[in-house]
Protein backbone atom coordinates (compact mmCIF):
# COMPACT_ATOMS: atom_id res chain seq x y z
CA UNK A 1 0.00 0.00 0.00
CA UNK A 2 1.42 3.39 -1.15
CA UNK A 3 1.05 5.51 2.74
CA UNK A 4 1.90 8.73 3.34
CA UNK A 5 3.22 10.05 6.90
CA UNK A 6 2.44 13.49 7.74
CA UNK A 7 4.22 14.72 10.64
CA UNK A 8 2.35 18.07 12.72
CA UNK A 9 3.27 19.66 15.97
CA UNK A 10 1.09 21.75 18.47
CA UNK A 11 2.35 25.38 18.34
CA UNK A 12 0.89 28.45 19.71
CA UNK A 13 -1.75 29.99 16.97
CA UNK A 14 -0.39 31.77 13.87
CA UNK A 15 -2.43 35.19 15.19
CA UNK A 16 -1.14 35.33 18.64
CA UNK A 17 1.34 37.65 19.61
CA UNK A 18 3.85 35.92 21.97
CA UNK A 19 5.57 37.31 24.77
CA UNK A 20 8.14 36.48 26.76
CA UNK A 21 7.72 35.56 30.99
CA UNK A 22 8.51 38.23 33.11
CA UNK A 23 11.43 35.89 34.93
CA UNK A 24 12.85 35.38 31.71
CA UNK A 25 11.99 30.62 32.14
CA UNK A 26 10.19 30.80 28.58
CA UNK A 27 7.31 32.59 26.59
CA UNK A 28 3.77 33.21 27.72
CA UNK A 29 1.37 30.06 26.72
CA UNK A 30 -0.90 29.12 29.22
CA UNK A 31 -4.37 30.11 27.95
CA UNK A 32 -3.04 31.04 24.49
CA UNK A 33 -5.00 28.90 21.47
CA UNK A 34 -2.95 26.08 19.95
CA UNK A 35 -3.19 25.23 16.57
CA UNK A 36 -1.62 22.98 14.07
CA UNK A 37 1.94 24.51 12.73
CA UNK A 38 0.51 25.77 9.78
CA UNK A 39 3.32 24.58 7.30
CA UNK A 40 2.49 20.96 9.02
CA UNK A 41 -0.94 21.77 7.72
CA UNK A 42 0.16 22.46 4.19
CA UNK A 43 1.63 19.02 4.23
CA UNK A 44 -1.06 17.22 5.35
CA UNK A 45 -3.40 18.86 2.64
CA UNK A 46 -0.40 17.90 0.01
CA UNK A 47 -0.71 14.48 1.34
CA UNK A 48 -4.32 14.64 1.29
CA UNK A 49 -4.64 15.30 -2.72
CA UNK A 50 -2.06 13.30 -3.58
CA UNK A 51 -4.18 10.11 -2.25
CA UNK A 52 -7.37 11.41 -3.88
CA UNK A 53 -5.36 11.57 -7.02
CA UNK A 54 -4.96 7.96 -6.59
CA UNK A 55 -1.30 8.09 -6.00
CA UNK A 56 -1.30 6.70 -2.21
CA UNK A 57 -4.07 4.95 -0.27
CA UNK A 58 -3.45 6.07 3.28
CA UNK A 59 -2.64 8.98 4.91
CA UNK A 60 -1.41 8.79 8.30
CA UNK A 61 -0.31 12.02 10.93
CA UNK A 62 2.04 11.48 13.30
CA UNK A 63 3.34 14.12 16.42
CA UNK A 64 5.46 14.08 19.36
CA UNK A 65 4.08 15.66 22.57
CA UNK A 66 2.15 15.99 25.54
CA UNK A 67 -1.45 15.08 26.27
CA UNK A 68 -2.92 17.82 24.46
CA UNK A 69 -1.58 17.15 21.34
CA UNK A 70 -4.12 14.73 20.46
CA UNK A 71 -6.36 18.07 19.97
CA UNK A 72 -4.37 18.57 16.79
CA UNK A 73 -4.45 15.08 15.57
CA UNK A 74 -8.05 14.97 15.98
CA UNK A 75 -8.15 18.32 13.27
CA UNK A 76 -5.99 16.26 10.96
CA UNK A 77 -8.27 13.22 11.13
CA UNK A 78 -11.06 15.80 10.23
CA UNK A 79 -9.28 17.34 7.43
CA UNK A 80 -8.69 13.66 6.05
CA UNK A 81 -6.25 11.61 7.55
CA UNK A 82 -7.11 8.33 8.01
CA UNK A 83 -5.12 7.42 11.28
CA UNK A 84 -2.83 8.82 14.07
CA UNK A 85 -0.12 8.21 15.92
CA UNK A 86 0.84 9.96 19.17
CA UNK A 87 4.37 9.74 20.94
CA UNK A 88 3.43 10.89 24.05
CA UNK A 89 5.69 12.81 26.14
CA UNK A 90 6.51 15.60 28.52
CA UNK A 91 9.99 15.77 27.61
CA UNK A 92 11.36 18.78 25.67
CA UNK A 93 11.63 17.55 22.07
CA UNK A 94 14.70 18.59 19.83
CA UNK A 95 14.85 18.58 16.01
CA UNK A 96 17.33 15.37 16.23
CA UNK A 97 15.14 13.32 18.98
CA UNK A 98 11.85 14.01 16.51
CA UNK A 99 14.03 12.60 13.76
CA UNK A 100 14.93 9.93 15.20
CA UNK A 101 11.40 8.92 16.49
CA UNK A 102 10.28 9.95 12.73
CA UNK A 103 12.48 7.48 11.40
CA UNK A 104 11.43 4.58 13.76
CA UNK A 105 7.68 5.38 12.77
CA UNK A 106 9.04 4.95 9.14
CA UNK A 107 10.59 1.54 9.88
CA UNK A 108 7.11 0.06 10.55
CA UNK A 109 4.71 2.10 8.57
CA UNK A 110 6.88 1.94 5.40
CA UNK A 111 5.64 5.13 3.75
CA UNK A 112 6.36 6.27 0.05
CA UNK A 113 6.29 9.80 1.04
CA UNK A 114 7.41 11.47 4.58
CA UNK A 115 5.59 15.15 4.31
CA UNK A 116 6.76 17.56 7.40
CA UNK A 117 5.99 21.22 7.55
CA UNK A 118 9.60 23.29 6.39
CA UNK A 119 9.71 24.79 9.90
CA UNK A 120 7.69 25.09 13.18
CA UNK A 121 6.70 28.88 13.98
CA UNK A 122 7.89 28.31 17.78
CA UNK A 123 11.42 27.38 17.65
CA UNK A 124 11.55 28.67 13.60
CA UNK A 125 14.25 25.48 13.56
CA UNK A 126 13.79 24.23 10.40
CA UNK A 127 15.99 21.20 11.11
CA UNK A 128 13.63 18.30 11.61
CA UNK A 129 13.01 17.06 8.16
CA UNK A 130 16.46 17.32 7.02
CA UNK A 131 17.58 15.31 9.51
CA UNK A 132 14.98 12.29 9.23
CA UNK A 133 15.91 12.18 5.52
CA UNK A 134 19.91 11.80 6.47
CA UNK A 135 18.96 9.01 9.03
CA UNK A 136 16.43 7.56 6.38
CA UNK A 137 19.31 7.81 3.98
CA UNK A 138 16.89 8.61 1.46
CA UNK A 139 16.57 11.66 -0.60
CA UNK A 140 15.10 15.00 0.27
CA UNK A 141 13.19 17.98 -1.30
CA UNK A 142 12.74 21.01 0.94
CA UNK A 143 10.71 24.18 0.60
CA UNK A 144 8.32 22.57 -1.78
CA UNK A 145 6.11 25.08 -4.17
CA UNK A 146 4.99 22.51 -6.15
CA UNK A 147 5.31 18.39 -5.98
CA UNK A 148 4.50 15.58 -8.90
CA UNK A 149 3.64 12.35 -7.96
CA UNK A 150 5.33 9.74 -10.78
CA UNK A 151 6.50 6.43 -11.53
CA UNK A 152 8.81 5.80 -8.35
CA UNK A 153 9.74 8.97 -8.53
CA UNK A 154 8.63 12.92 -7.64
CA UNK A 155 9.25 16.07 -9.30
CA UNK A 156 9.44 19.00 -6.24
CA UNK A 157 9.98 22.52 -7.26
CA UNK A 158 11.57 24.49 -4.26
CA UNK A 159 11.59 28.10 -3.50
CA UNK A 160 15.24 28.66 -3.20
CA UNK A 161 17.30 32.45 -2.34
CA UNK A 162 18.32 32.18 -6.35
CA UNK A 163 14.67 31.41 -7.14
CA UNK A 164 12.75 27.98 -8.59
CA UNK A 165 14.50 24.86 -8.04
CA UNK A 166 13.41 21.45 -9.38
CA UNK A 167 14.96 18.35 -8.64
CA UNK A 168 13.82 15.22 -9.70
CA UNK A 169 13.99 12.71 -6.41
CA UNK A 170 13.66 8.71 -6.27
CA UNK A 171 10.52 7.44 -3.90
CA UNK A 172 10.61 6.68 -0.65
CA UNK A 173 11.71 10.40 0.18
CA UNK A 174 11.12 13.35 2.48
CA UNK A 175 9.63 16.41 1.55
CA UNK A 176 9.26 19.53 3.36
CA UNK A 177 6.81 22.49 2.71
CA UNK A 178 6.87 26.06 2.15
CA UNK A 179 3.44 28.26 2.11
CA UNK A 180 2.49 28.61 -1.37
CA UNK A 181 2.45 24.65 -1.97
CA UNK A 182 -1.65 24.75 -1.46
CA UNK A 183 -4.22 26.53 0.56
CA UNK A 184 -5.00 23.60 3.40
CA UNK A 185 -9.06 22.62 3.67
CA UNK A 186 -11.17 23.96 6.23
CA UNK A 187 -12.91 21.54 8.22
CA UNK A 188 -16.39 20.70 7.92
CA UNK A 189 -18.28 19.95 11.14
CA UNK A 190 -19.40 15.98 9.95
CA UNK A 191 -15.97 15.66 9.52
CA UNK A 192 -15.17 16.18 12.89
CA UNK A 193 -17.78 14.12 14.39
CA UNK A 194 -16.58 11.20 11.93
CA UNK A 195 -12.74 12.08 13.18
CA UNK A 196 -13.93 10.54 16.39
CA UNK A 197 -13.88 7.52 15.24
CA UNK A 198 -10.65 6.72 13.89
CA UNK A 199 -7.80 5.12 15.11
CA UNK A 200 -5.49 7.15 17.24
CA UNK A 201 -2.77 5.36 18.65
CA UNK A 202 -0.94 6.33 21.62
CA UNK A 203 2.84 4.84 21.81
CA UNK A 204 6.00 6.30 24.28
CA UNK A 205 9.18 7.18 23.29
CA UNK A 206 10.77 4.53 25.46
CA UNK A 207 8.61 1.84 24.03
CA UNK A 208 10.33 2.94 20.41
CA UNK A 209 13.79 3.05 22.02
CA UNK A 210 14.50 6.36 21.78
CA UNK A 211 15.62 8.73 25.15
CA UNK A 212 14.88 12.22 24.66
CA UNK A 213 17.75 14.19 25.16
CA UNK A 214 18.39 17.68 25.86
CA UNK A 215 21.59 18.78 24.15
CA UNK A 216 20.27 22.18 23.54
CA UNK A 217 19.88 23.86 26.65
CA UNK A 218 17.73 26.94 27.09
CA UNK A 219 19.36 28.57 29.76
CA UNK A 220 17.13 32.57 29.31
CA UNK A 221 14.34 34.18 27.32
CA UNK A 222 14.36 37.67 26.59
CA UNK A 223 11.86 40.33 24.68
CA UNK A 224 13.18 41.46 21.38
CA UNK A 225 15.37 44.65 21.57
CA UNK A 226 12.50 47.23 20.41
CA UNK A 227 13.20 49.44 18.05
CA UNK A 228 12.33 53.49 18.97
CA UNK A 229 9.11 54.69 17.35
CA UNK A 230 10.47 57.40 14.68
CA UNK A 231 8.93 60.42 13.17
CA UNK A 232 6.34 60.85 10.76
CA UNK A 233 7.28 63.30 7.85
CA UNK A 234 4.59 65.22 5.71
CA UNK A 235 5.08 64.56 1.95
CA UNK A 236 7.81 63.26 -0.26
CA UNK A 237 10.10 66.53 -0.09
CA UNK A 238 10.47 66.27 3.82
CA UNK A 239 11.36 62.72 3.54
CA UNK A 240 14.04 62.98 0.73
CA UNK A 241 15.47 65.85 3.06
CA UNK A 242 15.60 63.90 6.24
CA UNK A 243 17.33 60.73 4.17
CA UNK A 244 19.70 63.33 2.97
CA UNK A 245 20.35 64.60 6.28
CA UNK A 246 21.40 61.30 7.56
CA UNK A 247 23.58 60.44 3.98
CA UNK A 248 21.06 58.15 3.36
CA UNK A 249 21.23 59.02 -0.06
CA UNK A 250 22.38 61.53 -2.35
CA UNK B 1 41.39 25.84 20.90
CA UNK B 2 38.21 26.04 18.99
CA UNK B 3 38.17 24.63 15.37
CA UNK B 4 35.29 25.79 13.25
CA UNK B 5 34.57 24.04 9.47
CA UNK B 6 32.36 26.57 7.80
CA UNK B 7 30.51 25.29 4.72
CA UNK B 8 30.91 27.65 1.58
CA UNK B 9 27.95 28.54 -0.34
CA UNK B 10 28.82 29.79 -4.22
CA UNK B 11 28.01 29.55 -7.35
CA UNK B 12 30.14 27.62 -8.88
CA UNK B 13 32.62 30.95 -9.76
CA UNK B 14 32.08 33.29 -6.47
CA UNK B 15 31.78 32.66 -2.70
CA UNK B 16 28.28 34.46 -1.65
CA UNK B 17 29.14 37.25 0.91
CA UNK B 18 27.24 35.59 4.03
CA UNK B 19 30.50 33.07 4.17
CA UNK B 20 32.68 36.13 5.21
CA UNK B 21 29.44 36.80 7.76
CA UNK B 22 30.09 33.63 9.21
CA UNK B 23 33.08 33.91 9.61
CA UNK B 24 32.88 37.18 11.49
CA UNK B 25 30.62 35.18 13.40
CA UNK B 26 33.29 32.24 14.17
CA UNK B 27 35.90 34.80 14.79
CA UNK B 28 33.58 35.92 18.36
CA UNK B 29 34.06 32.51 19.65
CA UNK B 30 37.20 32.64 21.70
CA UNK B 31 40.57 31.01 20.68
CA UNK B 32 39.11 30.62 16.82
CA UNK B 33 40.83 28.59 14.51
CA UNK B 34 38.80 28.99 11.34
CA UNK B 35 38.81 26.51 8.06
CA UNK B 36 36.41 27.02 4.94
CA UNK B 37 35.33 24.04 3.14
CA UNK B 38 35.03 24.53 -0.62
CA UNK B 39 33.31 21.49 -2.33
CA UNK B 40 32.55 22.10 -6.27
CA UNK B 41 33.71 20.59 -9.53
CA UNK B 42 35.91 22.81 -9.68
CA UNK B 43 37.13 24.90 -6.30
CA UNK B 44 39.77 26.90 -7.20
CA UNK B 45 38.34 30.42 -7.85
CA UNK B 46 36.15 30.25 -4.70
CA UNK B 47 38.92 28.82 -2.69
CA UNK B 48 41.43 31.74 -3.78
CA UNK B 49 38.56 34.24 -2.76
CA UNK B 50 37.81 32.48 0.71
CA UNK B 51 41.34 32.55 1.41
CA UNK B 52 41.60 36.57 1.55
CA UNK B 53 38.99 36.81 3.59
CA UNK B 54 40.47 38.19 6.81
CA UNK B 55 40.08 35.51 10.43
CA UNK B 56 40.24 32.22 8.06
CA UNK B 57 42.92 30.05 8.86
CA UNK B 58 42.77 27.90 5.94
CA UNK B 59 40.72 26.49 3.18
CA UNK B 60 39.57 22.73 2.13
CA UNK B 61 38.73 22.26 -1.01
CA UNK B 62 37.00 18.97 -2.23
CA UNK B 63 36.59 18.42 -6.26
CA UNK B 64 34.00 16.37 -7.80
CA UNK B 65 31.97 17.05 -11.11
CA UNK B 66 28.89 16.02 -8.11
CA UNK B 67 29.50 19.25 -6.56
CA UNK B 68 28.44 21.42 -9.47
CA UNK B 69 24.85 21.47 -7.88
CA UNK B 70 24.54 22.19 -4.48
CA UNK B 71 22.26 19.07 -3.55
CA UNK B 72 22.09 18.37 0.21
CA UNK B 73 22.10 14.51 -0.10
CA UNK B 74 25.18 15.23 -2.09
CA UNK B 75 26.91 17.63 0.38
CA UNK B 76 26.03 16.56 3.39
CA UNK B 77 28.44 13.37 3.28
CA UNK B 78 31.34 14.96 2.02
CA UNK B 79 31.31 17.75 4.70
CA UNK B 80 30.53 15.11 7.63
CA UNK B 81 33.46 13.18 6.59
CA UNK B 82 35.43 16.31 6.56
CA UNK B 83 33.84 17.35 9.76
CA UNK B 84 35.42 15.11 12.49
CA UNK B 85 38.11 16.80 14.75
CA UNK B 86 35.87 20.31 14.50
CA UNK B 87 34.45 21.91 17.77
CA UNK B 88 31.83 23.16 15.57
CA UNK B 89 30.55 23.26 11.99
CA UNK B 90 28.79 26.03 10.61
CA UNK B 91 26.94 27.66 7.28
CA UNK B 92 24.98 30.45 6.63
CA UNK B 93 21.23 30.61 7.29
CA UNK B 94 20.53 30.89 3.65
CA UNK B 95 18.41 28.28 2.12
CA UNK B 96 21.46 27.03 1.24
CA UNK B 97 22.45 26.25 4.46
CA UNK B 98 18.89 25.54 6.31
CA UNK B 99 18.53 22.89 3.53
CA UNK B 100 22.17 21.28 4.03
CA UNK B 101 22.91 22.13 7.97
CA UNK B 102 20.54 19.96 9.74
CA UNK B 103 21.41 17.06 6.67
CA UNK B 104 25.27 17.17 8.19
CA UNK B 105 24.09 17.73 11.61
CA UNK B 106 21.67 14.28 11.51
CA UNK B 107 25.53 12.75 9.99
CA UNK B 108 27.12 13.45 12.64
CA UNK B 109 24.54 12.79 15.43
CA UNK B 110 25.00 16.10 16.71
CA UNK B 111 22.58 18.89 17.95
CA UNK B 112 22.35 22.20 15.52
CA UNK B 113 21.89 25.75 16.62
CA UNK B 114 19.43 27.51 13.85
CA UNK B 115 20.26 31.57 13.00
CA UNK B 116 22.74 32.31 15.80
CA UNK B 117 22.96 35.79 16.10
CA UNK B 118 25.53 36.27 18.88
CA UNK B 119 27.94 34.42 19.94
CA UNK B 120 28.09 34.43 24.30
CA UNK B 121 31.35 31.68 24.57
CA UNK B 122 32.20 28.80 22.60
CA UNK B 123 29.10 27.04 23.96
CA UNK B 124 27.13 29.51 24.55
CA UNK B 125 24.74 31.63 21.45
CA UNK B 126 21.87 33.78 21.10
CA UNK B 127 18.69 33.03 18.55
CA UNK B 128 15.54 34.44 18.17
CA UNK B 129 12.26 32.22 17.86
CA UNK B 130 8.42 33.02 17.54
CA UNK B 131 9.56 34.80 14.40
CA UNK B 132 11.78 37.44 16.37
CA UNK B 133 9.21 38.04 19.26
CA UNK B 134 11.69 36.56 21.97
CA UNK B 135 15.43 35.70 22.02
CA UNK B 136 16.42 32.69 23.76
CA UNK B 137 20.10 32.06 25.04
CA UNK B 138 21.32 28.23 24.62
CA UNK B 139 23.77 26.40 26.29
CA UNK B 140 25.69 23.44 24.87
CA UNK B 141 27.90 21.15 27.00
CA UNK B 142 31.67 21.53 26.61
CA UNK B 143 32.76 19.20 24.41
CA UNK B 144 29.17 18.21 22.36
CA UNK B 145 29.98 18.98 18.62
CA UNK B 146 27.59 21.53 17.47
CA UNK B 147 26.29 22.21 14.14
CA UNK B 148 24.81 25.81 13.50
CA UNK B 149 23.32 28.00 11.03
CA UNK B 150 24.80 31.87 11.09
CA UNK B 151 21.58 34.36 11.00
CA UNK B 152 23.31 36.80 8.47
CA UNK B 153 21.54 40.03 9.10
CA UNK B 154 23.28 39.87 12.34
CA UNK B 155 27.08 39.99 11.65
CA UNK B 156 29.26 42.17 9.91
CA UNK B 157 31.24 40.90 6.84
CA UNK B 158 35.23 39.62 7.46
CA UNK B 159 37.00 42.26 5.70
CA UNK B 160 39.51 41.20 2.51
CA UNK B 161 43.10 41.33 3.73
CA UNK B 162 46.08 40.83 1.62
CA UNK B 163 47.20 37.56 3.36
CA UNK B 164 46.59 34.28 1.59
CA UNK B 165 45.40 31.51 4.15
CA UNK B 166 46.88 28.35 2.98
CA UNK B 167 44.39 26.40 0.51
CA UNK B 168 44.61 22.15 1.13
CA UNK B 169 42.99 19.59 -1.10
CA UNK B 170 41.13 16.44 0.45
CA UNK B 171 40.34 13.64 -1.41
CA UNK B 172 37.40 11.80 0.44
CA UNK B 173 36.26 8.15 -0.09
CA UNK B 174 32.84 8.62 0.37
CA UNK B 175 30.30 6.93 -1.47
CA UNK B 176 27.65 9.83 -3.26
CA UNK B 177 23.67 9.18 -3.51
CA UNK B 178 22.49 8.92 -7.07
CA UNK B 179 18.33 9.56 -5.91
CA UNK B 180 18.28 13.09 -5.82
CA UNK B 181 18.82 14.88 -9.24
CA UNK B 182 19.06 18.59 -10.21
CA UNK B 183 16.50 19.55 -12.82
CA UNK B 184 16.73 23.12 -13.63
CA UNK B 185 16.77 26.21 -11.96
CA UNK B 186 14.41 29.29 -12.92
CA UNK B 187 15.97 32.38 -11.81
CA UNK B 188 14.99 35.78 -12.20
CA UNK B 189 17.61 37.80 -13.69
CA UNK B 190 18.33 41.12 -12.50
CA UNK B 191 21.06 43.34 -12.92
CA UNK B 192 20.02 44.60 -9.40
CA UNK B 193 22.04 43.67 -6.20
CA UNK B 194 21.63 40.48 -4.43
CA UNK B 195 18.70 41.19 -2.16
CA UNK B 196 20.24 39.82 0.97
CA UNK B 197 23.25 41.93 0.68
CA UNK B 198 22.12 45.02 -0.36
CA UNK B 199 23.30 48.32 1.24
CA UNK B 200 19.60 49.92 0.55
CA UNK B 201 16.32 48.00 0.00
CA UNK B 202 12.51 48.86 -1.41
CA UNK B 203 9.91 47.12 -0.70
CA UNK B 204 6.32 46.59 -2.09
CA UNK B 205 2.83 45.24 -0.52
CA UNK B 206 -0.37 43.96 -1.12
CA UNK B 207 -1.02 48.05 -1.85
CA UNK B 208 0.19 47.73 -5.23
CA UNK B 209 -2.50 45.45 -6.59
CA UNK B 210 -0.94 43.94 -9.61
CA UNK B 211 2.25 42.75 -10.98
CA UNK B 212 2.58 45.92 -13.34
CA UNK B 213 1.93 48.21 -11.15
CA UNK B 214 4.43 46.44 -8.73
CA UNK B 215 7.16 47.54 -11.26
CA UNK B 216 6.43 50.89 -10.54
CA UNK B 217 8.99 50.11 -7.72
CA UNK B 218 11.70 49.60 -10.75
CA UNK B 219 12.36 53.16 -11.33
CA UNK B 220 12.98 54.75 -7.96
CA UNK B 221 15.50 51.01 -7.13
CA UNK B 222 17.28 52.17 -10.17
CA UNK B 223 17.56 55.60 -9.11
CA UNK B 224 18.69 54.19 -5.53
CA UNK B 225 21.00 51.30 -6.52
CA UNK B 226 18.23 49.15 -4.42
CA UNK B 227 17.67 45.61 -4.28
CA UNK B 228 13.65 45.29 -4.75
CA UNK B 229 11.58 42.87 -1.92
CA UNK B 230 8.24 42.07 -1.43
CA UNK B 231 5.79 41.44 1.56
CA UNK B 232 4.37 37.92 1.80
CA UNK B 233 0.77 39.02 0.66
CA UNK B 234 2.59 40.52 -2.37
CA UNK B 235 4.02 37.32 -3.52
CA UNK B 236 1.28 34.99 -2.75
CA UNK B 237 -0.76 37.39 -5.25
CA UNK B 238 1.57 36.97 -7.50
CA UNK B 239 3.21 40.50 -7.65
CA UNK B 240 6.34 39.81 -7.27
CA UNK B 241 8.56 36.34 -7.66
CA UNK B 242 9.25 34.20 -4.71
CA UNK B 243 12.91 34.81 -4.14
CA UNK B 244 11.89 38.27 -3.41
CA UNK B 245 10.02 37.75 -0.12
CA UNK B 246 11.16 39.38 2.92
CA UNK B 247 10.44 38.23 6.07
CA UNK B 248 10.21 35.13 8.76
CA UNK B 249 9.50 32.18 6.29
CA UNK B 250 11.42 34.62 3.23
CA UNK B 251 14.79 36.36 3.42
CA UNK B 252 15.83 37.98 7.15
CA UNK B 253 17.79 41.46 5.57
CA UNK B 254 19.73 44.30 7.11
CA UNK B 255 20.51 47.42 4.76
CA UNK B 256 21.35 50.39 5.28
CA UNK B 257 18.02 51.74 3.95
CA UNK B 258 14.98 50.12 4.33
CA UNK B 259 11.77 51.41 2.49
CA UNK B 260 8.56 49.84 2.94
CA UNK B 261 5.57 50.56 0.21
CA UNK B 262 2.05 50.04 0.99
CA UNK B 263 3.42 47.02 3.51
CA UNK B 264 1.33 46.93 6.57
CA UNK B 265 3.94 45.49 8.73
CA UNK B 266 2.59 41.77 9.79
CA UNK B 267 5.07 40.52 12.42
CA UNK B 268 6.34 38.10 10.18
CA UNK B 269 7.53 40.71 7.73
CA UNK B 270 9.01 42.88 10.68
CA UNK B 271 10.77 40.16 11.72
CA UNK B 272 12.53 40.29 8.70
CA UNK B 273 12.92 43.96 8.28
CA UNK B 274 14.51 44.87 11.57
CA UNK B 275 18.42 45.15 11.55
CA UNK B 276 17.64 47.49 9.31
CA UNK B 277 19.54 50.80 9.55
CA UNK B 278 17.03 52.73 8.63
CA UNK B 279 13.04 52.21 8.34
CA UNK B 280 11.26 54.05 6.12
CA UNK B 281 7.52 53.24 5.45
CA UNK B 282 5.14 55.06 3.17
CA UNK B 283 1.32 53.73 3.34
CA UNK B 284 -2.38 55.39 2.99
CA UNK B 285 -3.55 53.59 6.57
CA UNK B 286 -1.98 56.10 9.35
CA UNK B 287 -2.81 52.73 11.93
CA UNK B 288 -0.71 49.95 10.07
CA UNK B 289 1.46 48.68 12.30
CA UNK B 290 4.81 49.17 10.34
CA UNK B 291 4.74 52.55 11.42
CA UNK B 292 5.52 51.38 15.11
CA UNK B 293 8.95 50.60 14.06
CA UNK B 294 9.53 53.19 11.03
CA UNK B 295 12.03 55.55 11.36
CA UNK B 296 10.44 57.86 9.18
CA UNK B 297 6.68 57.33 8.10
CA UNK B 298 4.61 59.00 5.31
CA UNK B 299 1.10 58.54 5.28
CA UNK B 300 -0.14 58.56 1.35
CA UNK B 301 -0.91 56.85 -1.84
CA UNK B 302 2.14 55.10 -2.85
CA UNK B 303 1.59 55.54 -6.84
CA UNK B 304 1.40 59.32 -5.94
CA UNK B 305 4.50 59.53 -3.74
CA UNK B 306 6.90 57.00 -5.54
CA UNK B 307 7.22 59.33 -8.75
CA UNK B 308 7.63 61.84 -6.86
CA UNK B 309 10.28 60.70 -4.57
CA UNK B 310 12.22 59.24 -7.96
CA UNK B 311 11.82 62.91 -9.41
CA UNK B 312 13.49 64.31 -5.90
CA UNK B 313 16.04 61.85 -5.53
CA UNK B 314 17.09 62.07 -9.75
Amino acid sequence: MNRILVAIKRVVDYNVRVRVKPDGTGVVTDGVKMSINPFDEIALEEALRIKEKGQAQEVVVVTIGPADCQQQLRTALAMGADRALHVQTDAVIEPLTAARIFKILIDREQPMLAILGKQAIDDDCNQTGQMLSALWGRPQATFASKVEIGDGVATVTREIDAGLETLEIDLPAVITTDLRLNEPRYVKLPDIMKAKKKPLDVLEPAALGVTPSEQLKAIRYEPPPQRSKGVMVKDAQELVAALRSKGLIQ
Amino acid sequence: MNKILIVAEHDGSRLNPAIAKCVRCARDIPDANVTVLVLAADPAAVAAEAATINGVDAVVTVANPANAQALAATLAPQVAAVASGYSHVFGPSTTFGKDLMPRIAALLGAPQLSDVMAVESATRFRRPIYAGNAIVTVEVAAGTQLVATVRVASFEAAARGNATAPITAASLDVVLPSHTRFVSLSAARSDRPDLQTANRVISGGRAFGSADNFKILDGLATKLGAAVGASRAAVDAGYAASDMQVGQTGKIIAPELYMAFGISGAIQHLTGIKDARTIVAVNKDAEAPIFEIADYGLVGDVFQIIPELERLIG
